[in-house]
């Protein structure tokens, strides 16, 4: 009986999808695993492991929270800010010819062909005091700006890593988008606006939800970036995460900072996917 | 007579310089039920994409009770689309699809829902209101389609292919079902197909088409009747077009027979197209001397009829429609009523084709 159905998994094309379920099992469901565990532990006396909710009590306590809630704001506005430079640009994109097209989202993509590092550092480099653009400045005459180690470095920091995450999903709705639709609604009556509002705006939700979740996420989460740009004042839950690991070796403590991450995660995902019923950005999640 | 409601004055159309509709001139007359017919590419659709807005005339105008449409946006013109394949709002349910116009216009609520409700009951959808558009079969989306162009009373309903996705049988109720709307509620109805039988049940009037000309325009029963060309006669159900010599009125020559038509007003000696529809010729096996003659070359049997190919023995091949079963190989007769014969001028269309036909004849 065990026996055929073991030949029967390894026969049937379900056998394809083994190395994946492997490589799941052993780099995520793990040290998920590992995660939870260290969070609802303590290293005792002795090294004996003790049992407790301490560290997470603690990574709910006000001092982290107030990191926890300021990288959710930077990653809203962040977000936000993506959603209303990137939803023109892909609806752009959308109506231009098939050939001007790959060659403008190719720009958009160029980037991302570059180390995050490096691009983070070349930014510091241009918004320094005594960078390119502030150099600039005073050669114009103009005081020189504080840009580094600002709340709007963060924000740009991530706005530029992340756009174009807002900016493809939301193109390939447009591309899909049946354009007999918005012609119906203009053959039934609607201006240019009130068919956007109607139409074109609700027929795009999916690949809305899918940006806003794949620029979301990782502003959230991200780390180095934010600490290039941001300075040791605006300190996101990413590099606390990160602190606590490499910093303090506080694992237990870190462990628990990532659960107040995963939950929050888990939360915004059932969310965007109650916002998308129709499951488009789904694939995605 | 009944008032134009639209008028087409000397209109063109071109894409990248490439010339779709070519100087039509059409008007339309209220309350009527026009056809655009014709094979796809012929310009059918881009003449209905016109009157809606969708489309700009290159050059020459369109009149909407007497006035200029031209520049006039789609959202302004007091015309409905039913398109092609629906085009329906996916994240709007049944009720909110057909109310989409009125709430546009600002209607209250309680209105809207009266006529919606009624619409619904005219396309036989009542209690459909919830319902999930990607729920519904395809007959109902178009039913749907229909309501919500309706629902807002247009003064002329355009329907492009509407039917082209449902099955035979499907089809041809609603075919009696949109004629019957049309007629209860006084809509002009301007209906785009490639379907000549199609066309021929449900139409006051039809426009054949074919490169962005007008070929004929008429009632069903002129167009199929007195075909003006060959193209029309072609399209327009099957029949045996043959090149002849119209000897003087009433007496045309062609098979290598004379024959007396109905036909006149032709100049003497003048080449001309001979329609012969398959279901006028009587075929039989006893010959007499006066008949045209010739052998059985293939047999089909079509539901109703079978449609049997005679080899003349002058040459020509004839598709003749008959009740009774002929053989292959049979020797068969049959001779041609006056009323038979329909003679058209050789157009444009057919001297740009006067090779191809003059081989076929030849055979």
């Amino acid at each position: 009986m065990k026996n055929r159905q073991i030949s029967g998994v390894i026969n049937s094309r379900k056998v394809f999808a083994l190395p994946y379920v492997a490589w799941i099992a052993i780099f995520t469901v793990a040290p998920l695993i590992l995660i939870l565990l260290y969070a609802f532990t303590d290293t005792g006396s002795g090294g004996v492991m003790i049992l407790t909710a301490e560290n997470l009590a603690r990574a709910f306590s006000p001092l982290y929270m107030t990191v926890f809630w300021r990288s959710v704001l930077m990653a809203l506005i962040a977000t936000a800010v993506c959603l209303l430079l990137g939803y023109p640009v892909a609806y752009m994109l959308s109506r231009m010819k098939q050939s001007r097209a790959a060659i403008l989202s190719i720009l958009f993509i160029l980037p991302m062909w570059m180390n995050f590092l490096l691009r983070t550092y070349a930014w510091r480099a241009l918004l320094d005091n005594a960078g390119i653009i502030n150099q600039g400045l005073m050669a114009l005459g103009i005081e020189p700006v504080q840009f580094l180690y600002t709340e709007g470095a963060i924000i740009f920091g991530l706005v530029y890593n992340f756009l174009p995450f807002m900016i493809l999903p939301i193109y390939s709705v447009f591309q899909k988008m049946d354009t007999s639709c918005i012609q119906a609604a203009q053959d039934l009556g609607a201006n240019k606006w009130q068919t956007f509002w109607r139409v074109t705006l609700p027929l795009s939700k999916g690949g809305i939800v899918s940006g806003v979740t794949m620029v979301f996420m990782p502003a959230m989460t991200t780390f180095v970036i934010t600490r290039l740009l941001g300075g040791s004042h605006f300190m996101m839950y990413g590099d606390l995460i990160e602190m606590e690991f490499l910093l303090m070796s506080e694992w237990n403590f870190g462990s628990a900072l990532a659960v107040v991450m995963l939950i929050l995660t888990i939360l915004f995902m059932w969310l965007m996917r109650k916002y998308d019923k129709e499951g488009e950005g789904g694939a995605l999640l | 007579m009944s008032e134009h409601i639209i008028d087409f004055l000397g209109v063109y159309k071109e894409y990248d310089g490439v010339e779709v509709l070519s100087n039509i001139n059409l008007y339309i007359r209220q309350n009527e039920f026009l056809t655009l017919l014709g094979p796809s590419g012929c310009g059918k659709t881009t003449l209905l994409r016109i009157i809606a807005g969708f489309e700009e005339p290159t050059r020459g105008d369109v009149h909407l009770f007497g006035e200029s449409i031209k520049g006039l946006p789609p959202y302004k013109r007091r015309v409905n689309t039913v398109f092609q394949k629906y085009a329906l709002f996916p994240h709007l349910n049944v009720f909110d699809n057909i109310a989409f116009g009125l709430k546009i216009k600002k209607m209250d609520k309680t209105a809207i829902k009266k006529k919606v409700d009624d619409m619904l009951r005219l396309v036989g959808l009542s209690g459909y209101g919830d319902r999930d558009i990607a729920k519904l079969s395809g007959g109902q989306q178009q039913r749907v389609a229909i309501a919500r162009a309706l629902v807002n009373e247009p003064e002329v309903l355009l329907l492009d292919e509407p039917l082209g996705a449902l099955d035979l049988k499907f089809r041809q109720e609603m075919q009696l079902e949109l004629k019957r709307m049309q007629k209860s509620l006084g809509i002009t109805f301007v209906y785009v197909t490639h379907d000549q039988e199609e066309a021929l049940t449900m139409s006051d009037a039809i426009a054949v088409m074919n490169d962005g000309v007008i070929q004929q325009l008429g009632p069903p029963e002129q167009i199929y009747n007195e075909p003006r060309n060959s193209f029309v006669a072609d399209f327009i159900g099957e029949s045996n077009i043959i090149r002849g010599i119209m000897k003087r009125d009433y007496f045309v020559h062609f098979a290598d027979n004379d024959f007396v038509c109905l036909d006149r007003g032709f100049n003497e000696n003048e080449p001309v197209q001979v329609v012969v529809r398959p279901e006028d010729i009587n075929i039989t096996k006893n010959i007499t001397d006066d008949m045209i003659t010739g052998t059985v070359s293939s047999t089909l049997f079509m539901g109703v009829h079978y449609e049997i190919r005679v080899q003349g023995d002058n040459g020509f091949e004839w598709l003749v429609h008959s009740t009774d079963f002929y053989d292959v190989g049979d020797r068969v007769g049959f001779t041609l009523e006056p009323d038979d014969i329909h003679v058209m001028e050789v157009s444009q269309y057919d001297k740009m084709r006067t090779d191809d036909a003059a081989a076929g004849a030849s055979q």
